[in-house]
């Protein structure tokens, strides 16, 4: 396994600039998530990595060592599509064998066997190895395409979205899996999705990308309890933030267009006028409350009910824990946890 | 029907109403519909039974009207066709003779005996026939060996200028055979290219090319590029990523392209008789000329025509599992 890094790497195609300085390292043995919605680059970052593209500008480096002039091939990738992308002439047995089978590698048939019966043991499709590709499950066949992946010992994994295909059920068990495996086996991963829950649950790292921008690189804790911008903090979290405009009058704070007065934050010299970002988590109600509003809404999920709060002209969303007896219409009080709120100013950076 | 969904049965349902058991009435056209198809491939084929039976009658069978349905076989077309013949001299008929009298006479004496006439060698024909083979065979073999190649950058590459490529491509195709014949003469005339077997098999090449390039192209495009990239990060160059993974895939596309091509070639009257006149004469002009040798033998022509059908039948028959297949029967999920 090895480290892979990206220094300043750009790529434009013809009409869209593609990724624009791009720079983060993935350690060595670390889950490295990019995160980001449809478009931000996220697949080109893998590709340029792999070599399936060639970049404008930049450095990538494995080990620290620069491999910009490497084939596909040369510099030992594994790569998990989003599409699998299983051979289809070809069996399960024979697809897993395909990299074993490279002339790059020449390894001798009965070690190839011994490795794909391994592989099929931990995934456990070991009853599919005589199957075409074509008469798999979806879940079958991204198994099969993870372990064309980890069959052989790649520098590092690329994953390209590779849950995103698969229903709900099999995605969260997928998940499990692929996070088991990675800690086990101490794998190098840089794994792509536009699921900031994907992103959350199974990162060591998360770095956020948006419109071919590196935004933000950090924990998992980072990116959420400390977004950079409006827009990390809008991507992860459901239901998501609440981002209201606030100003400052006379010494309080203020959330415009309602009836929220905050006391003005300790310590800190805000802008006369922020963007304040509230969790919904952290607006709870009570009825000895500071503020007041009216129910609009209520979703409740079991664990949890979402519930939406009119307040002035501001609406909010708020997580009751379990099944609230809230209805709609209900004039309501709530508070809200102050020192975790989160400021932006304008132009959507956050305010240390 | 209306009825049944506002009140419900009005007497207890004995047979199924499911809607995904054939209904008769469907049932009645699917069959109507084989009955068309099988009358229109009997009324299709009717020249080419005529032709085969043709290829078997005697010369006076064929003539005869009206036209005999019911007849005695035999192969005289085929050695018409197939051989050069002599009419025996008095001398040798007198040799014959006494021979058969003593009772040993090899077969084909016997025939030379009957006939009047006796086999010297070959006819044209069998070379001219070898020429189709080679000529046609080499041609599609390179269009679509070339074709594949150029449909795959095509396909792949940013090749520039590919519209206008693609376009130029088709355009070699867009003239008449007949109005480019005469500068081709003269051209191969210059080259020393006229009636040469390599001489036919560029100028078939060239002329199949443009249609296997852009079906290909088609064919190539449906794979999606997934498949060659994740060969590329499993270790292979792209050679051999050609090799393992999209020349299975595009074997129905390939198969369908040299028939196409072969049947062209195959075919290939205008030029063949134009530029070729005896070493690279194929067989479709010869067929023609038998017309005005001596009378017109209508049987050697039948056999000539049905032996010229039979390769293209046996290609076709080799490949109906790669053109039937579908296209796509891959494991990628759009």
């Amino acid at each position: 396994m090895s480290s892979v890094e990206l220094k300043n790497i750009s790529k434009s195609f013809r009409y869209v600039q593609a990724l624009e300085d791009v720079s983060f390292m993935v350690r060595d043995r670390e889950f490295f998530v990019l995160l980001g919605p449809t478009g931000a680059g996220k697949t080109t970052t893998l590709r340029i990595i792999a070599a399936l593209l060639k970049q404008d500008s930049g450095t990538v480096l494995f080990d620290d060592e620069v491999v910009d002039a490497m084939t596909p091939a040369d510099r030992d990738v594994a790569f998990v599509f989003q599409q699998y992308s299983l051979y289809p002439t070809m069996s399960v047995y024979d697809n897993l064998a395909f990299p074993l089978r490279s002339p790059l590698r020449k390894t001798p048939e009965d070690e190839i066997k011994a490795k794909v019966t391994h592989v099929a043991e931990i995934l456990r499709i070991s009853h599919l190895l005589d199957r075409k590709t074509a008469r798999l499950s979806g879940g079958e066949m991204q198994r099969v395409s993870i372990g064309r992946a980890i069959v052989r010992e790649p520098r590092i994994f690329l994953m390209d979205e590779p849950l995103s295909n698969l229903d709900a059920k099999l995605r969260e068990s997928l998940r499990v899996e692929l996070q088991h495996m990675q800690k086990t086996q101490g794998n190098t991963t840089l794994f792509v999705t536009h699921d900031q829950i994907e992103a959350l649950t199974m990162a060591d790292r998360i770095g956020v990308l948006n419109e071919g921008h590196l935004v933000q690189v950090g924990t998992p804790e980072d990116i959420y309890d400390r977004p950079a911008t409006t827009f990390v903090a809008q991507l992860v979290g459901t239901p998501r933030i609440n981002l209201v405009p606030g100003g400052r009058d006379n010494g309080t704070f203020f959330i415009k267009d309602s009836l929220m007065h905050l006391p003005a934050p300790e310590g800190r010299s805000l802008p006369d006028n922020v963007l304040v970002g509230i969790r919904p988590e952290d607006i709870f109600i009570d009825p000895a409350g500071q503020f007041s509003g009216t129910i609009l809404l209520t979703e409740p999920l079991g664990v949890e009910t979402i519930v939406h709060i009119k307040s002035g002209e501001q609406m909010l969303l708020s997580l009751a824990p379990g099944i609230t007896q809230l209805r709609r219409g209900v004039d309501v009080t709530f508070n809200i946890l102050l020192d975790r709120l989160h400021y932006f100013d304008q132009t959507g950076k956050r305010l240390a | 029907m209306s009825d049944f969904y506002e009140t419900g049965p009005s007497k207890p349902v004995t047979e199924s109403i499911r809607v995904d058991k054939v209904s008769p009435r469907s049932r009645r056209i699917h069959s109507l519909r084989a009955i068309v198809v099988i009358a229109l491939a009997i009324f299709l084929l009717i020249p080419i039974f005529i032709m085969a039976m043709t290829a078997f009658k005697t010369r006076s069978d064929v003539v005869s009207s009206p036209p005999k349905t019911v007849f005695e076989p035999t192969l005289e077309g085929f050695v018409f066709l197939f051989t050069e013949r002599a009419i025996i001299t008095p001398g040798r008929i007198t040799k014959l003779q006494e021979a058969a009298e003593s009772g040993d006479l090899g077969l084909f004496d016997r025939i030379a005996l009957k006939s009047g006439q006796e086999i010297t060698g070959p006819s044209d024909y069998v070379t001219r026939l070898k020429n189709s083979l080679i000529i046609a065979g080499v041609s599609t073999l390179l269009s679509v060996i070339l074709g594949f190649f150029a449909a795959y950058a095509f396909s792949r590459f940013n090749v520039p200028g590919k519209d206008d490529l693609m376009f130029f491509i088709l355009s070699t195709r867009m003239l008449p055979a007949v109005v480019v014949t005469i500068p081709l003469f003269l051209m191969y005339r210059q080259l020393g290219l006229h009636d040469t077997h390599i001489g036919m098999i560029l100028l078939y090449t060239v002329f199949n090319l443009s249609l296997a390039v852009w079906l290909l192209k088609g064919f190539i495009d449906e794979i999606p590029t997934e498949y060659e990239e994740a060969a590329l990060v499993d270790g292979y160059t792209r050679m051999q990523a050609i090799r393992k993974i999209v020349l299975p895939q595009a074997m129905t596309g390939i198969a369908a392209t040299a028939v196409f091509c072969l049947i062209f070639a195959w075919n290939e009257y205008a030029f063949a008789l134009m530029l070729t006149s005896n070493t690279a004469r194929t067989a479709p002009p010869s067929i023609a000329t038998m017309l005005g040798r001596g009378g017109i033998e209508w049987s050697a022509i039948a056999a000539g025509s049905l032996g010229f059908l039979i390769p293209v039948v046996i290609v076709v028959f080799l490949l109906r599992d790669y053109l039937l297949r579908g296209v796509t029967f891959g494991a990628v999920r759009k």
